[in-house]
């Protein structure tokens, strides 16, 4: 069983939804991005999503467009990402909290699949969510993750109905990764209403848990979708606390890491305050 | 690849792969949207009434069909080869992106969309789209950028008196590929009211064959025009290739006449060898980018680095897939012509033959200056001149020194 179904599975037994956070890695550099990703399990973070920055990331809003170049400017690479896993395994003997990769194909075509794959297990990682690999690609990726025990968490949308949802969880494992709103990260939010609706709609085609994320940027709205999906994904948010830690001239004051969990404690406050039957 | 195809023509298969190139690489939320344009198209594509009005359009408002002219001062200035201007740049808006454009808006008309987005380098396909969205009343988006903006400010004046809102993208280097980073971010928020016209051949499947096949126009007209001028077809086609829209127009209707070689001119910037350029194909790997798998300008771990090239359509860190395709399969060569040959090919195209073009189409002039001489005299050239120049006089002006 991987690290992420466990994780969900003790989630289930907790009668609780689970906090995933997403940071950029090396974001606003790679000593404070690994001081962030190790204290975050306490913080109250369940699952965490490290983003690979890339260059180009057209599905990303503003916040994490700038994650990604304050930590691409501070020199963050693949191997680099990679060191920061294998010293959270290692240094916090954390071997519990699951940790997916969240980016772009071309970072992990680049590095070739199979090797790619092989290098992020071993270096401790538990998910891929790449959000420019829909199923229509995905059997690139399927085999290689899977063969080294890699979950792929593959996207639905608002616009991904009955008959294509299918398509969609024929290549997902771990988690299903529902992206409430039409648009870029850190935008528009869904209402909890709509969550709900489309939590049960792809909770009919499958029996894997449902994460829902973009969007979600207050210890309430998380607590919303805490009391309908199995995870609430709050990325955007957190980045943004990043980014407030820095002065002017992008040096880190030194209550960043601080308030950064500081804002995930809320956070998981939040989504802990709904208990489910 | 170890064995030649039967026929080059047969591209994408149904996944929209030309070879490893091309395909979907698209977040989740636009990929149904992707599907449904993939069978609007196909419907639309077989609808004779579809083509009726497209051809009407491209006719009776388009100016088609283009001239296919004989450059009798360049041909004596040059010694060699005898050279045919395709005049792409005399269409209806000053190049062959009308041709694409009225495909795509006709289409998302008849798929019910309000509201159409648009990507643009120099501008001329952003006219073009805000062109046909004011014949069709439809709301129109440009997104060029900020440098961009700068450097082709007759086109934004263009557009913005043509009734399209300009969005100026500031991210990156702020050139086309910040330009259609945003366009897609937009789409994504905006993907079930709105038509993506992409202006080039590439993007998801099913663009890349899409934009192709409303380019083909030109090569099929130059066929026709070839044989009525010299009773035979073309022996050399030559074209510049940004994105590769102009290029695959005139190329593919020849891929399957072996007699026909094909050369596509990438932008050499300020030279390869200086890291400064738009060569794609000559000096970059496969990746993924845009939606699709093709050759893009990248560092050893994939990230993206910026292109350069005094034309700002041409400057472009990636190229549509079936060139990338071609290219593997030895169909077509491949070239580049730096910002200073084409510079040199613009002014002597005004001189000799009293057409300004558009810088992009200067490259493939520039290449031709260099090929013409070593071809034999019955040897049939076709340079696709695929822009006017007009939209290119201020930068070119004060390039020159010249006051204006």
């Amino acid at each position: 069983m991987s690290r992420i179904t466990k994780r969900f599975a003790a989630l289930k037994a907790d009668k609780r939804a689970g906090l995933v956070t997403y940071v950029t890695a090396g974001d606003p550099d790679p000593a404070l991005s690994y001081q962030i990703l190790k204290g975050l399990p306490a913080a109250g973070a369940d699952l965490i999503e490290l983003g690979m920055p890339f260059t180009d990331p057209m599905a990303d809003g503003p916040s994490i467009q700038l994650a990604g170049q304050r930590a691409l400017k501070a020199g963050i690479t693949v191997d680099a990402t990679f060191d920061m896993v294998r010293r959270f395994r290692k240094e916090t003997g954390d071997n519990d909290t699951p940790i997916l990769l969240m980016g772009y194909y071309n970072l992990v075509y680049q590095r070739g699949v199979e090797r790619f794959c092989k290098e992020a297990a071993q270096a401790g990682v538990d998910g891929f969510i790449l959000v420019d690999l829909p199923p229509e690609e995905a059997d690139q990726l399927k085999p290689y993750a899977a063969a080294v025990g890699i979950d792929t968490v593959l996207l639905t949308a608002p616009t991904t109905d009955d008959k294509r949802l299918p398509a969609v969880l024929k290549y997902a494992s771990g988690f299903v990764y529902f992206v409430s709103v039409l648009g870029i990260t850190g935008t528009k939010s869904a209402s909890e209403e709509a969550v709900r609706t489309h939590v049960e709609r792809i909770k009919r085609h499958t029996s894997l848990p449902v994460g829902v994320g973009f969007g979600i940027k207050t210890p309430d709205q998380a607590a919303a979708v805490a009391r309908h999906a199995d995870a609430a994904v709050v990325g955007s948010a957190i980045v943004d606390r990043v980014k407030a830690g820095l002065d002017e001239k992008g040096i880190a004051k030194p209550d960043l890491v601080p308030g950064v969990f500081a804002y995930v404690k809320a956070l998981a406050d939040g989504v802990r305050g709904v208990r489910k039957v | 690849m170890a064995t030649t195809p039967n026929s080059f023509r047969t591209g994408p298969d149904e996944r929209g792969h030309f070879g490893i190139f091309g395909g979907r690489y698209v977040a989740e939320t636009l990929m149904p949207l992707i599907l449904e344009l993939e069978q609007a198209y196909d419907t639309a594509k077989a609808d004779p009434q579809f083509q009726g009005e497209l051809k009407y359009l491209l006719t009776q408002y388009g100016g088609r069909p283009s001239p296919l002219y004989y450059a009798e001062r360049l041909t004596r200035h040059l010694g060699g080869a005898k050279i045919y201007l395709k005049r792409e740049e005399l269409n209806h808006t000053g190049s062959h992106k009308i041709n694409n454009v009225l495909g795509q808006v006709l289409l998302a008309k008849r798929m019910g969309k309000t509201r159409v987005i648009a990507e643009t380098g120099a501008g001329q396909h952003g006219v073009a789209t805000a062109t046909a969205c004011a014949l069709f009343d439809i709301p129109c988006v440009v997104f060029m950028g900020a440098v961009d903006v700068e450097r082709q400010a007759p086109n934004v004046a263009r557009m913005n008196m043509l009734g399209a809102e300009v969005r100026a993208v500031k991210a990156g280097a702020a050139t086309l590929k910040d330009a259609m980073n945003e366009a897609m971010r937009d789409w994504v928020a905006t993907c079930e009211t709105t038509f993506y016209c992409i202006g080039t051949v590439a993007g998801p499947h099913p663009y890349p064959s899409m934009v192709r096949d409303f380019q083909c126009v030109i090569g099929e007209e130059v066929r026709k025009q070839m044989m009525e001028a010299e009773g035979r077809l073309p022996d050399t086609l030559v074209a510049c290739i940004g994105g590769g829209s102009n290029a695959m127009g005139l190329f593919h209707p020849f891929l399957d006449d072996p007699g026909v070689r094909i050369v596509g001119v990438e932008a050499g910037g300020k030279g390869l060898d200086t890291g400064e350029h738009a060569a794609s194909l000559l000096g970059g790997r496969p990746g993924v980018l845009h939606g699709n798998l093709t050759y893009l300008l990248q560092d050893k771990e994939g990230q993206i680095t910026e292109a350069h090239s005094i034309s700002a359509g041409l400057d472009y860190p990636g190229i549509g897939p079936e060139h990338s395709w071609l290219k593997e399969q030895g169909r077509a060569e491949y070239v580049s012509a730096t910002d200073d040959e084409a510079l040199e090919a613009f002014q002597r195209m005004c001189k000799l033959e009293g057409i300004i073009p558009a810088l992009e189409s200067a490259h493939a002039i520039a290449h031709v200056i260099k090929l013409a001489p070593t071809l034999p005299k019955d040897n049939l050239l076709v340079v696709n001149l695929s822009g006017r120049g007009d939209k290119d006089v201020p930068q070119v002006a004060q390039r020159l020194g010249m006051k204006i």
